[in-house]
């Protein structure tokens, strides 16, 4: 399975600047790449395309060929960087997790998510907790593709090296294709297998 | 001791006095005999007393009771126009949000336009074109009062639309009306709730001023309205109480809801209550 | 270590909230506790730790706007005396000048460049430009409002307005995330130039590898309170050069040096564990680690709080 961007461009509105201006990009199965630019460059609304959150103004987004669709399971899953703002405060948090599948107690030992946690709401957790969350909703959808966009920015390292840890052993264990839009070099040279440079718009050498 | 009157205390004093004030209107009906308040020429035109709080008319018929029978009539109408009124609003509100470009600005077209008339004159029209009497009076209070609710919830709707955990849901595969279900309803029923308790007042008011110029309810039913109007032939003779005691306690039981809308208001959302 | 006399000493301090929980009850949450750390004049004091473990409060304490329900017991000295509310009042924004973490505390009508120079005593402008242009932001940030700069280009305005000012101790509170590794490194070039200068940063981040590499000492925060207090130097050097595990668990998780993460997370200020506050997690935990807080020991030059540290 392979997922690419081909001459992506995207502006929010005609009066507005171009985002991104004819971006090359994939990633297959099994690989994991890392995007990497300057803030401003349009790390996160690549990110965005690339899971079906915005439609390109020109060029396209495919999925093994075909675009990605708009109704329906997206074969293409994002986790924010921000995670209160992904989850709905006035749910609890089992409500959160179902949303994605029936719950997985597999993925949830993992990631260290307490059964005691499922009944809180949302704002009585911390950001490294919601953040567990965000991505066990995610990977219990069962879907071929993760895009990270900054998800450990707003974390403690220890917390960081937990969550990615264990986004790295269900990425192995299905075989998934990841994508993670980061400005910590150190960070993508541990998890990813190429690193694409969104300003200069090339693959760098790791 | 300040501390302790918080809101929430505050509402739940409130809550269990409007429960008081709607049982004795209400218990009137089902536990106090016709007898006591049937008109006895023996007792007429007393100003207020222990045996009759609120004195007699000049039929001799006790006012206090007689006003409680009126409040329960003015709180069923109150109620019931503005439960309408909040269904409509709700309704509309999330047909603006939700639907095309167009709709919304046709929606907030009408809005505008109802809110621009003086609502009592509209009130009068739509219950005089409806023909009098209940009917009338639901329809002209319904179709006035959804106008602000409506617009609270299009910006609720709106506002909840452009948050990212409802992009995450569509991206999950649920269609639009699950996510109107599950995640925007859920945020809408307190300010439902809220909305709905303030318009009371608003009802109850234009009900009575309704039937007090002799557009609403029919006067044999003693809807507040009606005994006040009743009452400005007597006041030249004296019978001050007449007018005051009905009209006080109108007044009463309407701040009470409002109290009890805004401090709830105050609760659930914070940033758009006035006090 | 330098042996001129601290200009900020704090020792034992304590922030607890007064809340209303649920219920009509109140109950309070100790947030910071038996927290001492101190600030040589001249020196960059990165205090690390993850979010949740106080180190924002630490910058609100120390300038006296805590908010209304918040308790503090202990003591703070400034410059050799005490710190009273009085003397706060006087001296935030001036001498103890505050880079906060969000862009809400800029005044949103105001053009960013006036703002940069400041209100008290207005700098040139040309060292102003000079700033900016050193952080990389172009020539027309200085006519924007607040709201039109990006979130990486507001941090830099807000280190630029704090390195303006004549403060003598700066309180960075998270001033790098969001910026390019190499706009970070800059911001903490420039604090580096400011503790030359002889003034004083407390830089409080959980980007601490940055940290290690500008910082002259580190306090580690976990759960609201200090563990242990080094020289940066020992941080770079390794884990074997750092004292209390759960400094060295920071270092191993980086993914730079092991990626290793230990299981668990930090308890929240309602349920601290008895005794140790690290105890539920560590690998060298005893029974004796579960009596009472241990206390702080100097241990090869610097301090920590641990029973087990060598």
């Amino acid at each position: 399975m392979r997922l690419e961007a081909n001459k992506l461009r995207f502006r929010y509105d005609r009066r507005s600047p171009w985002v991104l201006d004819g971006v090359d990009f994939s990633v297959s199965a099994g690989e994991r790449t890392a995007i990497v630019a300057p803030s401003g460059f349009g790390k996160s609304t690549l990110a965005l395309l690339l899971a079906g959150y915005l439609s390109p103004t020109g060029g396209q987004v495919l999925l093994d060929g075909a675009p990605l669709p708009k109704k329906g399971l997206c074969p293409v899953q994002l986790i924010y960087q921000h995670p209160e703002r992904a989850i709905n405060p006035r749910w609890r948090l089992r409500q959160v997790l179902e949303e994605s599948g029936s719950l997985d107690s597999a993925v949830l030992a993992s990631f260290g998510i307490e059964a005691q946690w499922l009944d809180r709401f949302p704002r009585e957790l911390s950001g490294g907790e919601l953040q567990r969350f965000c991505v066990a909703r995610a990977l219990m959808s069962g879907v071929p593709f993760l895009i990270c966009d900054e998800i450990s920015t707003m974390l403690d390292v220890i917390t960081q090296a937990q969550i990615w840890n264990r986004i790295l052993a269900e990425a192995e264990k299905r075989g998934m294709g990841l994508v993670a839009v980061t400005h910590n070099m150190a960070l993508a040279k541990r998890v990813c297998t190429s690193v694409f440079d969104l300003e200069k718009q090339e693959y760098m050498a790791l | 001791m300040k501390r302790h009157w918080n809101r929430r205390r505050k509402v739940v004093l409130y809550t269990v006095l409007m429960a008081l004030v709607v049982l004795a209107a209400f218990a009137y009906g089902a536990l106090i005999p016709e007898s006591a308040a049937a008109p006895d020429f023996s007792q007429a035109k007393l100003p207020p007393s222990l045996a009759h709080p609120f004195g007699t008319d000049w039929l001799g018929r006790d006012l206090f009771l007689r006003t409680l029978k009126g409040l329960s009539v003015s709180l069923t109408v109150g109620v019931a126009a503005s439960l309408i009124s909040a269904v409509a609003a709700v309704l509309i509100g999330i047909a603006a949000a939700t639907g095309s470009r167009a709709a919304d600005g046709v929606i907030t077209w009408i809005i505008d336009l109802v809110m621009g008339v003086p609502h009592t004159v509209l009130v009068i029209l739509i219950s005089f074109a409806c023909g009098r009497g209940l009917k009338g009076l639901l329809a002209g209070i319904a179709l006035t009062h959804w106008t602000g609710l409506a617009r609270l919830i299009r910006a609720e709707v709106l506002q909840l639309r452009s948050q990212p955990y409802i992009a995450v849901s569509r991206r999950l595969g649920k269609s639009s009306g699950w996510i109107l279900t599950r995640h925007l309803l859920p945020h809408l029923v307190p300010q439902f709730f809220v909305g709905l308790i303030l318009m009371f007042p608003h009802a109850i008011l234009h009900e009575a001023s309704i039937s007090f110029l002799g557009y609403g309810l029919p006067p044999e039913q003693p809807a507040i309205g009606i005994i006040l109007a009743e009452s400005m032939k007597y006041l030249s003779a004296g019978m001050w109480w007449l007018a005051v005691c009905p009209g006080l306690l109108l007044v009463a039981v309407v701040l009470l809801i409002d109290r009890l809308g805004e401090n709830l208001r105050r609760i659930v959302d914070p940033y758009s209550a006035q006090e | 270590m330098n042996d001129k006399k601290p200009l900020l000493e704090i020792s034992d301090l304590s922030v607890s909230f007064l809340m209303y929980d649920g219920s009509l009850e109140r109950s309070s949450l100790q947030v910071i506790s038996n927290l001492s750390l101190t600030v040589h004049p001249g020196e960059i004091l990165a205090v690390a730790g993850s979010s949740g473990s106080g180190k924002s409060l630490l910058a609100s304490a120390i300038l006296g706007i805590l908010p209304g329900n918040a308790s503090v017991e202990g003591s703070m000295r400034y410059g050799g005396e005490p710190l009273t509310p009085e003397r706060q009042k006087v001296l935030r924004g001036g001498e103890i000048a505050l880079v906060p973490q969000s862009v809400a505390y800029l005044d949103p009508l105001m053009k960013v460049g006036r703002q940069a120079d400041g209100h008290k005593k207005p700098r040139p402008t040309a060292e102003r430009r000079a700033l900016f242009r050193r952080f990389g932001l172009p020539e027309e940030t200085e006519g924007l409002y607040p709201f039109q700069l990006s979130g990486g280009m507001a941090r830099r305005v807000l280190v630029s307005t704090a390195l303006l000012s004549n403060a003598r101790l700066v309180i960075a509170d998270e001033p790098t995330p969001g910026m390019s590794l190499d706009q970070a490194k800059e911001a903490l070039r420039m604090f580096r130039d400011l503790a030359d200068e002889g003034r004083s940063v407390i830089l409080i981040t959980h980007d601490i590898d940055l940290a290690f590499d500008f910082a002259d000492r580190v306090a580690v925060f976990y759960a609201g309170t200090t563990v242990e207090t080094a020289p940066a130097a020992d941080f770079r050097r390794g884990p074997e050069a750092l004292r209390h595990p759960y400094s060295r668990a920071l270092w191993s998780a980086l993914p730079q040096n092991g990626f290793t993460p230990i299981d668990g997370f930090q308890p929240y200020a309602g349920s601290l564990p008895a005794g140790c506050l690290f105890a539920p997690r560590c690998p060298l935990r005893t029974a004796a680690c579960e009596a009472g807080t241990p206390p702080m020991r100097d241990i090869r030059g610097g301090e920590v709080r641990c029973i087990h540290a060598t």
